[in-house]
């Protein structure tokens, strides 16, 4: 009976949803600022990757949002983890030499990897929030493979902060400078250089440490529970 | 190419329903990264290659870790 019901329900649901769906043109575009976006981004913040233009510039006010929902996220997770209690070292189980041997090899190529993910933002896909996540399954690997090696609380509180007052004293500069939030006030250059869009690559670069480092410290306390 | 998107579709949707219907919840979390690690190619082929670094590296490693570090500490078989 139940069962029956739920069928009959879910069949409703994906029948409304289809016909409000139906009626939209699939492939058209229907806003005007995504063709804005395409046509003026790279002159107006020279940054060559349009995704990064619009995350970090136009809708930079939003990724702040973002961030800050990330680190709530990692400072209520750790919140409830530490307090049960914690104490007894328990003997860890090495790994095997296989996996041991290629987490030393690969560690330091993820975090190289995930650096450039996030300096080269502006130019090539990816960023802060690509590069973080990468740079935080390497930390992941270092969990597996060197199962005793532990990454310093202090340092990873210490990126964690560190980025995000980056982040919002850049957005005050430019409230100082040209009379709004997160405003780019550096010169920005010549599209495709490493240091251009002014101040884009310095925030995705203070992101991807902040990012890295919350997820990081989210698996941290995690395993350290299990 | 064509083909291989269809391909990968119906792979993405049998993982789907596998780890929905799995009993062996590692063997489910293993089904469940499978359809992030997916969509994070179909991503790609959608010429989001921004969208699919995120999801390969959230969806597919992050997340299964995390579930499975959960499953550590509570049963590994559902009833």
């Amino acid at each position: 009976m139940r069962r029956t019901v739920t069928i009959l329900l879910l069949i409703i649901v994906a029948l409304g949803i289809s016909l409000s769906l139906a009626k939209i043109p699939f492939g058209t575009p229907k806003t005007t600022v995504g063709r804005h976006y395409i046509d003026e981004g790279i002159e107006e913040t020279g940054a060559t990757n349009i995704v990064t233009s619009v995350v970090v510039n136009y809708r930079g006010f939003d990724t702040l949002g973002e961030v800050t929902v990330l680190f709530i996220a990692a400072i209520g997770l750790g919140a409830v983890l530490t307090t049960s209690v914690k104490g007894e070292t328990r003997k860890i189980q090495p790994a095997s030499l296989v996996l041991y041997t290629g987490c030393r090899l690969l560690f330091p190529l993820i975090l190289v990897f995930g650096s450039y993910i996030f300096i080269h933002g502006h130019l090539t896909p990816g960023g802060g929030f690509q590069g973080g996540a990468i740079i935080a399954s390497g930390f992941l690997l270092i969990y597996l493979g060197c199962r005793e090696r532990r990454i310093s609380r202090i340092a990873s509180n210490l990126a964690e902060s560190l980025g995000g007052l980056i982040f919002v004293v850049i957005g005050l500069l430019g409230l100082v400078f040209g009379g709004y939030f997160l405003l780019n006030f550096l010169p920005k250059g010549t599209a495709n250089a490493l240091f251009s869009a002014g101040v884009i690559p310095i925030i995705y670069i203070a992101i991807g440490f902040k990012v890295g480092s919350e997820l990081a410290s989210i698996i941290d306390n995690l395993i350290e529970e299990s | 190419m064509t083909l291989v998107v269809s391909f990968l579709v119906v792979l993405m949707l049998v993982g789907a329903v596998a780890a929905s219907i799995f009993r062996d919840l590692i063997s489910a979390i293993i089904a469940a990264a499978l359809v992030s690690l997916i969509a994070s190619i179909l991503f790609y082929f959608l010429q989001a290659p921004d969208v699919a670094m995120a999801e390969a590296a959230i969806g597919a490693a992050l997340t299964a870790a995390i579930f499975i570090i959960a499953i550590r500490r509570t049963e590994r078989f559902e009833e």
